[in-house]
């Protein structure tokens, strides 16, 4: 018997009495009634208003920065530019981690002599109102001299080009040697090459960037801002110059992240001009403002090169990925590895080389998306799947049958999966969940695809990921949790509340959760990478199970019976084989406190950790585990108008063990409509570096006329390394859909898009250029029976 | 922005006289009393965050200049239900998992609190998506909040 199976049959052992069910969650009530405070929704008496000066430009030199008008103009209260301050620039990695070359890592808090990228920031303005902080901004004088930039990863690696970062504008490299290449393909029937892109796309969370900063009586700066990650402390104490025990930063309830609140924002910017001019700051960004200010997704462009045998066996498969960083390093080392690690998708290939890098240019800097690099991956290996089904003449699905890792198999980095590989199930599900085909019906026309994809979450081993939390029972049985874990709107701590409740027995209305507190929450790092639940999950988990054993050890002296007889349900605590023998769990907690037990706990989770892979052949273990899954969708395009609607879209995941199944079902069906837009619609258009595209009516992303309903299928292994032996759930909805919808869209038109978005454009052009070919090829050689590009 | 206008102003069934500026926005005021239920996402009538009624329509506050909806009744999220008295749409927007990060949650409520009120308390799932167009949801692709809507429709025909 295997590992994961064993273990699957371990957890179902248990009997749940509130995990995995649909619980409403307990952060909805404040939502729907108008009550729950974000950000920017706290004021202070005194409160300054403040506003950023930032770059017209990608690519220039300040030749004048004159700040004296804005200065004299009243109710003006600060103005700083990178003249006044303590520390010029800011690490923009993990704290104490240099992933880039060393001196790479680091950012200009304000520019004061090149500017990298458009609407990068120049000086800042604290005023008696927003208005007033705005026309300041605009009596700044600014001379801008141009300098030549590189706006195009490739070009930026051509000898000659503009250097913007390092020395080479390579900000990270990987490779991947594991068999031999060349004879794999030489063993190959067929060798298919595709290469795919992906390009720049805006998480547009609806809350803008926000957040208020004041200095107590402690000379302590306080930030209250919308984040996914509050210690990020440590970036403005490195900015200011001053301890770590003097920043405290505090969330709130997210108006959305999904990757673009994880980098700072305003938390720098309103401490310097708190501490500078000792009043209260809040600065909120516009909706412009926004789209200029946050780390993008990274644009990929990915080449497969694959052999296969006749039957549709992968020999080897040679992988290039080349993702733009723009112009500084942020989280672009992790972003390419995550897409390096799964760049081959989740099969068998023995022979493989993978190559990839991250490279600089004055396009907008990149960071963290939901996906995190497995997403750009995905679009690839799936849509070459599909390539080479259609060349081999075998079904799409038989032919990722054939080549489909399974438990025990190695990835491509070499390390034997341990859990559930149900991709196969996820997969027969979602195609069956499809239906009956529609019918084409004059110009439109329908098609159909499926993609499936490995996901990992918690965060690489070698960041040697920890949580900690906090947990007390009172004296009334409720319970008080303190975990750092920010809360973007995924549940997070309505989940932990979950878990918490059937640990010890209690209902989730008797379970407070106190988060996102950078001085009065213990540390659980950000709500990235997959690792809510199965970090701080873990941790409220073993801090439960801690009270737990004291309670039922106590319970156990009072009944005389073994302590692995008691249990605790609805306020009672009794023998399991005997319920005559029970007492109020407010009885045991009294009898718990005049004993002098401990009736808190600090608990710590420790991911596993592990070593860099080896830098020559990219061999080793990445990650702790991953999700596994499918999605398949039914498309119909107008092929007058080039219009895609995706009328049917089914996503189905092994989540291990769904802790709340409606949230797991929100998450999935949000990110699937994340996945929509991201095949059809949002793309951020940067014309030599500038922004062209700065508004929600120009970035398109699904409104509800453009959705359509998303099935969402949950499958459970419970072979995850989550409490409960959950895997990891929150981005893994966004991976596989745009691949299934571009492999849709090439099934009903019979050509591929290369490139995201497939806009209506982009069909009208494929169609064309498929008319042609089959026009010349009937002048040429005087038949249709030409295989389709 | 100077303030020197005074207008009489019905938020949620209160009334109330306040100076303001006569090119202030209705968002900009609701804010600036209070009312932090009404969120700002894009001040462009793009997002449909901070829409409210008024009269009973479904507007979005950022593009309403606040003297041109004096003396009309202007509804937030918070004056459509409390806890103790929840509106339908509340309840099965909590019961059906219909809110996620919740930023959109005021605005689109209120919008459809337009449709069931103003145009249908019996919609189509395509009533509803054609209803919301007007507000951008990035967390839930919209599927339990159309499921939220035609249940809570559903609630309302049987109470009337």
């Amino acid at each position: 018997m295997n590992e994961a199976v064993d273990r699957m049959q371990q957890n179902t052992k248990t009997e749940f009495r509130l995990v995995g069910k649909p619980l409403p969650r307990i952060d909805a009530p404040g939502k729907v009634y108008g009550k729950t405070l974000y950000a920017g929704d706290y004021a202070m008496p005194g409160m300054l208003h403040a506003k950023v000066l930032r770059s017209p430009l990608a690519s220039a030199r300040i030749a004048r920065l004159d700040v004296a008008q804005a200065w004299q103009l009243p109710g003006v209260a600060c103005v700083l530019t990178a003249g006044d301050l303590v520390n010029q620039t800011v690490s923009t990695d993990f704290p104490d981690r240099v992933s880039a070359k060393p001196g790479q890592n680091n950012q200009p808090i304000l520019v004061g002599d090149v500017i990298r990228y458009h609407g990068e920031p120049i000086a800042l303005v604290a005023a008696e109102t927003s208005a007033i902080a705005q026309q300041a901004i605009d009596l700044i004088e600014l001379d801008l001299e141009p300098v030549a930039g590189v706006y195009d990863p490739f070009e930026a690696l051509a000898p000659g080009a503009p250097i913007i970062c390092g020395s080479d504008n390579i900000v990270s490299q990987y490779k991947v040697r594991k068999g031999d290449l060349e004879a794999g393909f030489a063993a190959a029937d067929t060798i298919i090459e595709n290469t795919f892109r992906t390009q720049f796309v805006e998480h547009a969370f609806l809350e803008p960037e926000v957040g208020l900063a004041w200095l107590d009586d402690y000379d302590v700066v306080n930030i209250r801002v919308s984040t996914q990650n509050v210690e990020r402390f440590r970036d403005v104490a490195q900015a200011l110059g001053i301890a770590h025990s003097k920043v405290r930063i505090m969330g709130a309830m997210v108006g959305g992240g999904f990757g673009g609140k994880n980098d700072i924002t305003v938390e720098i910017f309103i401490a310097l001009l708190a501490k500078a001019s000792g009043r209260p700051v809040r600065m909120c960004y516009t909706r412009e403002e926004s789209f200029l200010g946050h780390a993008k997704r990274h644009p990929f462009t990915i080449t497969h090169k694959t052999g296969f045998t006749r039957d549709g066996k992968i020999t080897a498969a040679q992988i290039d990925m080349t993702s733009d960083s723009g112009p500084y390093v942020f989280l672009s080392p992790y972003v390419l590895m995550y897409a390096t690690e799964v760049a081959a998708g989740p099969y068998r290939v023995d022979n493989l080389h993978i190559d990839s890098r991250a490279v600089a240019t004055n396009n907008m800097y990149t960071g963290a998306f939901r996906g995190f690099g497995a997403a750009q991956a995905c679009i690839a290996y799936e849509q070459q799947m599909d390539e080479a089904a259609k060349i081999l003449g075998i079904d799409p699905m038989e032919l990722r049958r054939r080549n489909l890792l399974d438990t025990g198999d190695a990835t491509a980095t070499g390390y034997r999966i341990e859990s559930a590989v149900w991709i196969d199930e996820c997969a027969t599900r979602v195609i069956e969940a499809l239906g009956q085909r529609s019918t084409d019906s004059g110009p439109i026309k329908i098609g159909r695809g499926l993609a499936v994809y490995q996901q990992p979450y918690g965060r690489l081993l070698w960041l040697q990921d920890t949580v900690e939390a906090w947990l007390s029972i009172e004296l009334d049985g409720t319970v008080l949790v303190r975990c750092g874990m920010p809360d973007i709107g995924a549940g997070q701590i309505s989940t932990l509340a979950q878990i918490v409740a059937e640990v010890l027995g209690l209902g989730m209305d008797d379970v407070t959760v106190y988060n996102s507190d950078s001085a009065a929450t213990p540390f659980a790092g950000a709500a990235t990478a997959v690792r809510g639940v199965y970090m701080a999950g873990n941790a409220v988990r073993l801090a439960a199970q801690a009270i737990r054993g004291r309670l039922a050890d106590r319970a156990a002296q009072e009944f005389g019976a073994r302590t692995e007889l008691i249990d605790i349900a609805e306020g009672r605590v009794f023998v399991i084989d005997d319920r005559q023998r029970s007492m109020a769990l407010t009885e045991l907690i009294a009898l718990c406190a005049a004993d002098g037990i401990h009736r808190s706990e600090l608990a710590i989770f420790r991911a596993p950790f592990g070593d860099p892979l080896d830098p020559e052949t990219g061999q080793g273990q990445v990650h702790p585990d991953y999700t596994f899954g499918a999605h398949a969708v039914e498309v119909a395009v107008d092929t007058d108008t080039g219009e895609v609607t995706v009328t049917k879209s089914v996503s189905a995941h092994d989540v291990g063990q769904a802790i709340n199944m409606q949230a797991v079902e929100g998450q999935i069906e949000g990110a699937v409509a994340q996945g929509h837009g991201y095949a059809l619609s949002e793309e951020l258009i940067y014309r030599e570096g500038q922004l062209v595209t700065p508004s929600l009516s120009e970035f398109l992303c699904p409104t509800s006329m453009d959705m359509c309903r998303v099935q969402s299928i949950i499958l459970e292994s419970r072979t995850g390394l989550g409490p409960f032996g959950a895997k990891g759930a929150s981005e893994v909805g966004l991976t596989p859909a745009p691949a299934a919808i571009a492999n849709a869209v090439a099934d009903a038109i019979g050509v591929r898009i290369h490139d995201l978005p497939i806009t209506p454009e982009k069909v009208i052009n494929a169609l064309q250029s498929k008319e042609d070919l089959l026009s010349r090829s009937f002048r040429e050689r005087g038949t249709a029976g030409i295989e389709e590009a | 922005m100077k303030r020197n206008k005074s207008v009489s102003l019905r938020i949620n069934d209160r009334c109330r006289r306040e100076q303001i500026a006569s090119n202030e926005t209705l968002l900009e005021t609701l804010r600036r009393l209070g009312h932090t239920e009404v969120k700002c996402g894009c001040e462009k009538g793009d997002c449909g965050a901070c829409a409210v009624l008024v009269d009973g329509t479904a507007v979005d506050s950022c593009l309403t200049l606040t003297w041109a909806v004096k003396d009309r009744a202007i509804t937030t999220v918070s004056g459509l239900g409390t806890a103790d008295t929840p509106h339908p749409l509340q309840t099965a927007f909590i019961e059906r998992g219909a809110t996620q990060c919740g930023y959109c949650t005021p605005g689109i409520i209120v919008a459809a609190h337009s449709l069931l009120q103003n145009v249908t308390n019996d919609p189509s799932d395509d009533d509803i998506r054609y209803a919301l167009s007007g507000n951008l949801c990035r967390c839930t692709g919209y599927t339990k909040i159309i499921e939220a809507v035609a249940e809570a429709a559903r609630v309302i025909r049987e109470e009337e």
